[in-house]
């Protein structure tokens, strides 16, 4: 597994904590919804950035009032075609205004990868080294898009009548 | 005719070149069979009993005579010389090697053709009537419509890997002739009292195992909502879909345990947060979009003119094909011209490579170089002059595609079935066959009227057998084929689902049964011209189960 960010590979600098293990002060730390929830004012204390992996049949709304205590959410991929979280994605960035690291974790391949960007995603953790070599690469397979996401990339219908797509977020572009 | 502009090419040729790297990762083993299966699904790349299957989306049934030409080219090129039009508006090409998929593909990209989305959990091929345009009771040629949603839909990032596929139609006509019922989405464009045009929409249609007509979830929809409305839709199916079991996961079963009514809230709540924002559409870009539906250029004409009468009291067999293929048109003087694939004793839907060919050049001469495709598995010409019905009549009939049989009981719609797909539990094709046989005699078939038979070789129910007027459906008893056979199905504005007339019968028994049926609609009419469906509604099954039971 590697981690891509920013389009690059990076170093993963959040520690995953499990359920019961203890929290470590000082260090970013991506823990369980449930754990979250349960001790989300100790979290709200905490100086250190803190992270959530939300599981994908459970609403993203819930999380919604803790969105600015969150430097991260963690959203999953159980499977390659079970594609519950591109919906989470879109609903965290384009309505509830989640500006935090989102990162794809779980079966992520190389063909997901610009459909995850364009859903709002900006981490992944890549299954295959290869795939993570190749995110460049495969982020630039499209150069034309039809749906407007809050990703901002111009659709066919903006350039077509000569105006950009209303309401994307001004998030840049990654790539 | 729809005319790409470079957006549209672009992102095939793209698709094209994704496709070619997928295909040489799973040929170097990157990607494992599993990974590569849900890749190749979403361009339509099936693996059936014998090779790859590709399925090629033709959005709203329309074809450019350079489109058909290609078709035809591809069947010969990669396949064995002829392809396969489904009840879904696509052609299936079932002798296909991997390693060429990517290159019939470019071919196929070079006129706008494309296998993408036309499988996999995505939305699929938007489907309408394929009269579109030249329909004399449509209120907006659907089309627009339709392609205003495909293009939303396709490559979509939210909703490529949804619970399981999802059929979108569109209609703007009086009479139904998409099949709307159907569909997991269903758009029926109507007037409210105001004289408005909006869509009315229905989710949860679908056959398979477990059939079930839409349900109306908004009656009346503002046309430039559209978008915000279906994707509204698409989320929440997307997050709520039942992902656990592939037998429940259509919308239809989340439509079903919810309830429509509950559904309708949860879309209805989805909507008001996005209806409008950026899917909101505006004048300028459904114009954009219909500007680029091209129609001839129409003469003023006469209906009836002095050629074709002389033809239509001349020549008996152009008068008896005349009055199977030829449909009214919006405009006096022309004619919609309907092409059966429907041949004795040849598998329905099916064309051959020199068929295609010689169907383009039909359609440059006669009918403004643009082909229809239906979901009855025929072809339709739809700008003929009337003046020259006569001289395109003779031309079809000796390529063996006017066959006066549109709308009778030998224009059988059937799947694939055993004898290609890999699902199939029965054999569809020879029972088609078999029947176009008994039922050769046109004098018969023309005083039987209107009947519909639709098989399909297992529950996933690919020809429609559920809304069949007779419906036959594979099954497998001990490792043979039988078959359950119902009665009463129908998939227009009065849709009905049909219903079992007895227990399932072996292969051999499936002509005779339905040979009992007709005989005993026959008995059962009230006068000629009483069509079989009406009967049915009429008198119920159970005089259809007493007969057929007292034979077998
Ligand atoms: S109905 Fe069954 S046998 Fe026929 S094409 Fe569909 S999956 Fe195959």
């Amino acid at each position: 597994m590697q981690l891509i960010k920013g389009g690059r590979i990076v170093e993963d600098g959040f520690a995953r904590v499990a359920d019961d293990a203890p929290v470590p002060d000082r260090l970013p730390v991506i823990v369980p919804a449930a754990r979250f929830l349960a001790e989300a004012d100790a979290f709200a204390a905490r100086e250190a950035p803190t992270g959530v992996v939300w599981p994908n049949d459970r609403r993203v709304a819930e999380l919604a009032p803790y969105l600015d205590r969150l430097a991260l959410v963690g959203l999953v991929f159980p499977v390659f075609r079970d594609g519950r979280a591109f919906s989470q994605a879109r609903l965290l960035r384009e309505r509830h205004g989640f500006r935090g690291e989102l990162r794809a974790t779980g079966q992520v391949l190389r063909d997901q990868f610009l459909f995850m960007l364009r859903a709002g995603f900006d981490a992944f953790e890549v299954t295959k080294d290869a795939d993570a070599a190749a995110f460049a690469q495969a982020a630039r397979r499209y150069s034309v898009f039809y749906q407007p996401t809050g990703d901002g990339r111009v659709t066919a219908r903006a350039s077509r009548v000569g105006r950009p797509a209303r309401d994307s977020l001004e998030r840049d572009s990654l790539l | 005719m729809y005319v790409h502009d470079a957006f549209d090419r672009r992102l095939i040729a793209e698709r094209v070149e994704e496709f070619r790297d997928q295909v040489r990762r799973r040929l170097s083993g990157e990607l494992n069979e599993d990974e590569f299966k849900l890749l190749r699904l979403l361009n339509g790349v099936y693996l059936q009993l014998h090779a790859y299957m590709l399925r090629i989306g033709i959005p709203y049934g329309t074809l450019s005579s350079a489109q058909l030409r290609m078709l035809a080219h591809v069947a010969r090129r990669y396949d064995r010389g002829y392809g396969h039009f489904t009840t879904r508006q696509n052609i299936q090409f079932h002798w296909i090697k991997l390693e060429d998929l990517p290159d019939a593909m470019a071919d196929l990209a070079r006129v706008g053709l494309h296998g993408i989305q036309t499988s996999g959990n995505s939305v699929r091929n938007v489907t309408t009537d394929q009269w579109a345009g030249v329909a004399p009771d449509e209120i907006e040629d659907p089309r627009v419509w339709a392609e205003v949603v495909r293009q939303h839909v396709t490559l979509h990032p939210e909703f490529t890997f949804m619970p399981r596929k999802f059929k979108i139609a569109v209609g703007t006509a009086a009479h139904d002739r998409a099949a709307l019922r159907i569909h997991d989405l269903a758009l029926r464009l109507h007037r409210n009292e105001a004289g408005e045009a909006g869509f009315e929409v229905m989710v949860g249609g679908g056959l398979g195992r477990t059939p079930f007509l839409a349900k109306t979830i908004k009656q009346f929809l503002p046309k430039h909502d559209v978008l915000s409305y279906v994707e509204a839709v698409l989320r929440t199916y997307n997050q709520f879909g039942r992902r656990d079991n592939a037998w429940k996961a259509r919308i239809k079963i989340l439509v079903h345990d919810l309830g429509a009514e509950a559904f309708g809230r949860e879309v209805e709540q989805e909507w008001q947060s996005i209806k409008d924002g950026a899917l909101a559409l505006d004048d300028a870009a459904v114009a954009e979009i219909a500007a680029r539906f091209r129609y001839p250029d129409y003469e003023r004409l006469a209906d009836d003119p002095v050629e074709l009468k002389e033809a239509r009291a001349g020549d008996r067999r152009f008068e008896t094909w005349h009055r199977s293929a030829v449909a009214r048109h919006r405009l006096p003087g022309y004619a919609i011209v309907t092409l059966s694939l429907k041949a004795e004793g040849e598998t329905p839907g099916d064309a051959t490579a020199a068929q295609m060919d010689a169907i383009a050049d039909l359609a440059d001469r006669y009918s403004s170089g643009e082909i229809r495709v239906g979901h009855e598995q025929n072809l339709a010409l739809p700008h003929v002059r009337q003046q020259d019905l006569y001289p395109l009549w003779r031309a079809l009939d000796a390529i063996g595609v006017a066959t006066p049989n549109v709308g009778l009981v030998s224009d059988i719609i059937a799947c694939p079935g055993l004898d290609y797909c890999s699902l199939a539990n029965a054999r569809s094709i020879p029972i088609a066959q078999d029947l176009s046989r008994r039922f050769r005699d046109g004098d018969l078939a023309r005083d039987l009227g209107r009947l519909h038979i639709n098989i399909s070789g297992c529950i996933n129910a690919c020809g429609h057998h559920h809304v069949g007027h007779i419906g036959i459906l594979g099954v497998e008893k001990n490792g043979e084929e039988y078959y359950q056979v119902t009665i009463g199905g129908r998939a227009d504005e009065e849709a009905e689902l049909g219903q079992l007339i007895g227990p399932a019968v072996p292969y051999g028994e499936v002509a005779n049964v339905v040979e009992d049926i007709v005989a005993a609609y026959v008995e059962l009419r009230e006068r000629p011209g009483e069509i079989f469906i009406d009967t049915v509604k009429r008198i119920g099954i159970e005089p259809f189960k007493e007969r057929v039971h007292a034979t077998h």
